[in-house]
């Protein structure tokens, strides 16, 4: 079998069937974005953007995920190292912090709804150790900051995890004489972390980046459930317009305007991490 | 590995072919919480055709059925929904005409307007009404310490409800009324069958009157005491559990467990009145059956069941949603639905009541007129958008909506020939 | 180690494992906590009282048990289907340089960069001509499209890591194509392989919309919960999402140790 067919080979199934079961109902749907109520055109597209809530949603998301996504790398390659480093007890600890990835995210909205509104877990706890003298909201539209900050919190909470897999078994294959020969020559563990580790890390950090980045534009239901309609995003306006609005011209606008982002996205992370194969060990 | 791997592939594969084409589908948005769905199935389709009960929620409603359209296959029969989700199912052409079904229940006492209600602008009948309930205003008693002086709690004005606000937010530091502005909140139904009618005796055509900007005005003022919390608020019976709320506007349905949890700490309440009276809006649900239904036989046979006079009353005493026959109402109710039903009782028998319809005739834009409202809102009050700027501009929307479906005027509006005008 | 670094690395673990476990025990309490346990001011730290009233009434609804069996094949088809055409094509993306690497990338991603709920029209459509609406099969179909971006992308970068030295010696050693593979290749990518098919599970068990819009009688149990929960009281919905933790987190916990390569590159 020549080299040069069989990466179209190994590909071709996931092709297929991606075609079959997906592209043919977006090309639907992206046509349908084009479809207004005067035939093909860009109404749909013009009602999108002069929305009152426009704006706002692209801000909000835009700031979601260039706040949550590096957060969460950098605590997912914290909690990576530690692993490495731990002897015994390693699997349960693993186990535990993966347990977020079981949780859907509908649960994850609703758990960290029950913390932070009025009479969560937090100002409970708060009110116990005598820091506050009554429920204070941290959720309303009155507090945009901490609306924001909760948010976020509940979002690392939640996908941590999704990097932490990802980094974890990429880790295990970095070969330990590399970072023992840079001991030997006084290199400290910060030294050791950004010239070996993460290098060779790379492959990994750019599948996690990518992944987690696309995701993050999708963000939904943990923001719906935490700010309700005081923190409009991309995905539940298109939501909005679909469900409520019943206009789904404009939801499927919304929808390509987030597929555009997200791809647009990707293709950053795949030329500024390019990870050539002959780079590799 | 291997071997498990086919086993699942094989019940997968054969898993659905269990004959079960005796029995009705019977798809419904209403009744979806986990207790009343379970009462529904034990209770109320008891001696019904086989049927298999499915709740969804409304916004799927419409894509499952246009999908089954599209495709050529139906699995649902009958659908049990609210006018609102049932309207943009008559463009679509999903709904049989039921008139037949109509005249076999013409001795159960269905009230005429509501059959003119059910032919959703059309000259067929629709649905079959179902149920029927409203949206009322629950009160906790702890509130009445601070009515303000020659208030009637049943007979609010919007004033005095500002006021009373106003004195609760002085006396306990918390704002302490409550709206259901979240995402799936019923507010656009506060503003169109209580706000508009009490302040400008209409819905759509006094949509930017000087009655209007007036009202604007005045309900900005009262939200300075609403809880800010209310854009979070999807049902009102949490914040009214956890007492962050004390005063609530709410569908009966999502007021409900607050009161049958605690009766004792409830009123429910008629809605305030404006200058041009207090306006309510009735809420109807009903049965449609879908074109091309692979059992219509039985799905009307099931609309013949829940129908029943004695079937109604169970709905009242086990869900709380009220009887659209003619069907009198236990004395003994379970305290959560008799204080519903008394305030329900005060609304429609208050002397300066009005009633406002829902819509009527907008198709499959039902949705987008509830945008204009809240968006209004948003704007107005949310943002402190200039008033008169925002009505204009969002009124030119709402004209823009009812050219399109060309959809006449319905109560309060007074009737008109042709689309409904908006001055 | 010196013992302050031992006491900060050991600090720093416990808290975050205590960050991971105590909104988890929140829904616990929650969900065991009765009716108007949800509701108090303030809330307390242990339960006041406890009550399993609310499980209960999920065991006794109608076609629960059908719901847990729909969503566990859907689960297993989904593991299979993804690893299944993305570990191939993960192995292309790491082993070749090939025109239309990125475009394929992109493709893959294509199911995750778009929101699902936009596709429900047409799916739905296509599914009930094909004959695979309302059955777990169908569900899995569209959760596998859902899982694939991680399968693919996931293994190409574990694929990478492995040294193609490894392989070549193999070869040189007697071995074919396939062999060399499976007996070098696979165990040290263990790891990549297991987060893949733990991400295909968690993804199909928690979603909720494609297999609530694309079945009637067999839904899924999240997406049988989540529907029916929607506008339930508070304790029921803490008790449902606590439920559908709780068979996920069990599936974690039996593949915790293939996310450790057997034996690394380096001897550990």
């Amino acid at each position: 079998m020549s080299g040069q067919r069989l990466p179209y080979l190994l590909i071709a199934p996931a092709v297929i069937f991606l075609a079959t079961f997906f592209l043919l109902p977006l090309v639907q749907t992206i046509a349908l974005s084009f479809t207004g109520s005067s035939g093909f055109g860009g109404e749909n597209y013009a009602r999108m953007l002069s929305d009152l809530n426009f704006v706002i949603t692209i801000r909000n998301t835009f700031l979601l995920v260039v706040t949550v996504v590096p957060v969460q790398v950098a605590l997912a390659l914290i909690m990576g190292t530690m692993l490495q480093k731990m002897g015994r007890g390693r699997g349960l600890v693993l186990w535990i912090w993966t347990i977020p990835l079981g949780v859907s995210d509908l649960a994850a909205g609703l758990v960290w709804l029950a913390v932070l509104q009025d009479s969560g877990y937090l100002n409970s706890a708060l009110y116990a150790l005598g820091l506050i003298d009554g429920p204070r909201s941290w959720l309303n539209a009155e507090a945009p900051v901490t609306l924001f900050v909760g948010v976020v919190a509940a979002e690392v909470w939640r996908a941590t995890a999704i990097v932490l897999v990802i980094l974890v078994a990429g880790l295990q294959l970095v070969p330990k004489e590399y970072g023992e020969a840079a001991e030997v020559f006084g290199a400290s563990a910060w030294v050791k972390f950004r010239k070996i580790t993460l290098p060779l890390l790379k492959p990994s950090l750019q599948s996690a980046l990518i992944l987690r980045t696309v995701l993050a534009f999708e963000v939904f239901a943990v923001v719906y459930a935490i700010g309700g309609r005081d923190m409009p995003i991309l995905v539940g306006e298109a939501y909005t317009w679909q469900h409520d609005n019943q206009n789904y011209g404009v939801a499927a606008a919304y929808a390509v305007l987030i597929m555009a982002i997200s791809l647009a996205a990707t293709l950053v992370y795949l030329k500024a991490l390019r990870v050539r194969p002959e780079q590799q060990p | 590995m291997t071997r498990f791997a086919a086993l699942i592939a094989a019940i997968a594969l054969f898993a659905p072919i269990a004959t079960r084409a005796q029995d009705v589908v019977f798809l419904s948005t209403q009744l979806r919480p986990i207790e009343e769905a379970q009462k529904v199935r034990d209770v109320l389709l008891k001696g019904a055709p086989k049927t298999t009960y499915v709740t969804e929620e409304p916004a799927q409603l419409t894509v499952r059925l246009k999908a089954e359209q599209d495709a050529g296959k139906r699995t649902v029969s009958l659908v049990g929904a609210l006018h609102g989700e049932l309207q943009p199912l008559v463009p679509m052409g999903a709904l049989e005409p039921l008139d037949d079904v109509a005249a076999k229940l013409s001795d159960r006492g269905i009230p005429a307007n509501l059959i003119t209600l059910a032919k959703l602008g059309t000259d067929k009948l629709m649905y079959i009404p179902w149920m029927q309930a409203t949206y009322v205003m629950v009160v906790r008693k702890d509130a009445l310490a601070h009515l303000p002086a020659g208030a009637d709690v049943n007979a609010l004005t919007y004033a005095q409800l500002a006021a009373w606000g106003k004195a609760i937010q002085e006396k306990t530091g918390q704002r302490r009324i409550g709206f259901p502005a979240g995402p799936k909140g019923l507010f656009a139904r506060f503003l169109q069958g209580n706000l508009y009618p009490s302040y400008t005796a209409s819905m759509v055509s006094e949509y930017r009157s000087a009655e209007a900007e007036a009202m604007w005005g005045e309900f900005k003022a009262l939200w300075a005491t609403v809880n800010p919390n209310s854009t979070k608020y999807d049902f009102m019976q949490e914040a009214l559990l956890e007492g962050q709320v004390w005063i609530a506007w709410d569908h009966i349905a999502r007021v409900k467990e607050a009161l049958a949890a605690m009766p004792e700490k409830f009123l429910v309440v008629p809605p305030p009145a404006g200058p041009n009276g207090r306006a309510y809006m009735p809420v109807i649900a009903g049965f449609g059956i879908v074109k091309g239904a692979p059992n219509r036989a039985g799905a009307v046979a099931l609309i013949e069941h829940l129908t029943k006079p004695a079937t109604q009353t169970a709905t009242a005493s086990e869900v709380g949603f009220f009887p659209v026959v003619d069907a009198s109402l236990p004395a003994d109710l379970p305290p959560a639905v008799k204080l519903l039903a008394d305030g329900i009782a005060k609304t429609q028998t208050a002397k300066d009541a009005v009633v406002a319809l829902l819509p009527v005739g907008l198709g499959a834009k039902g949705g987008e007129f509830n945008k204009v409202y809240f968006d209004t809102f948003q704007r107005i009050v949310l943002r402190g958008e200039n008033i008169k700027t925002v009505l204009d501009a969002e009124s030119a929307t709402l004209r823009a909506i009812i050219n399109e479906t060309r959809a006449p005027c319905w109560a309060p509006d007074k009737p008109s020939e042709g689309p409904c005008p908006v001055k | 180690m010196s013992a302050l670094r031992r006491t900060a690395y050991i600090t720093g673990v416990v808290m975050l494992c205590a960050w991971v476990l105590v909104p988890i025990y929140l829904v616990a309490l929650g969900a065991f906590g009765g009716r108007l346990g949800a509701f108090k001011w303030p809330k307390t730290i242990l339960p006041t009282e406890v009550s399993i009233a609310a499980f209960m009434a999920f065991v006794r609804i109608e076609g629960v048990w059908n719901a847990a069996l729909n969503s566990l094949i859907a689960a297993g088809l989904t593991m299979l289907f993804s690893l299944a055409l993305g570990a191939p094509a993960g192995y292309a993306l790491a082993r070749y340089t090939f025109r239309g690497q990125d475009a394929f990338r992109l493709l893959v991603l294509l199911t995750r960069a778009f929101p699902l709920a936009m596709l429900a029209l047409p799916l739905t459509v296509l599914f009930i001509r094909v004959g695979l609406y309302d059955t777990p099969l169908g569900v899995s179909l569209v959760h596998t499209a859902l899982a694939l971006p991680f399968a693919a992308l996931v293994t190409a970068s574990l694929f990478a890591g492995i040294p193609r030295e490894l392989e070549e010696a193999a070869w040189v050693f007697g071995c074919t194509r396939v062999e060399a593979f499976r007996k070098v290749v696979v165990p040290l990518a263990l790891p990549g392989l297991t987060a893949a098919a733990i991400f295909a599970f968690v993804i199909s068990w928690n979603e909720v919309f494609a297999a609530s819009v694309l079945t009637v009688r067999e839904r899924t149990l999240t997406a049988y919960l989540l529907t029916v929960l929607s506008e339930s009281p508070l304790h029921f919905r803490l008790a449902g999402g606590f439920l559908l933790i709780v068979p996920s987190v069990a599936f974690l916990f039996a593949v915790r140790k293939y996310l450790f390569a057997m034996w690394g590159i380096a001897n550990r």
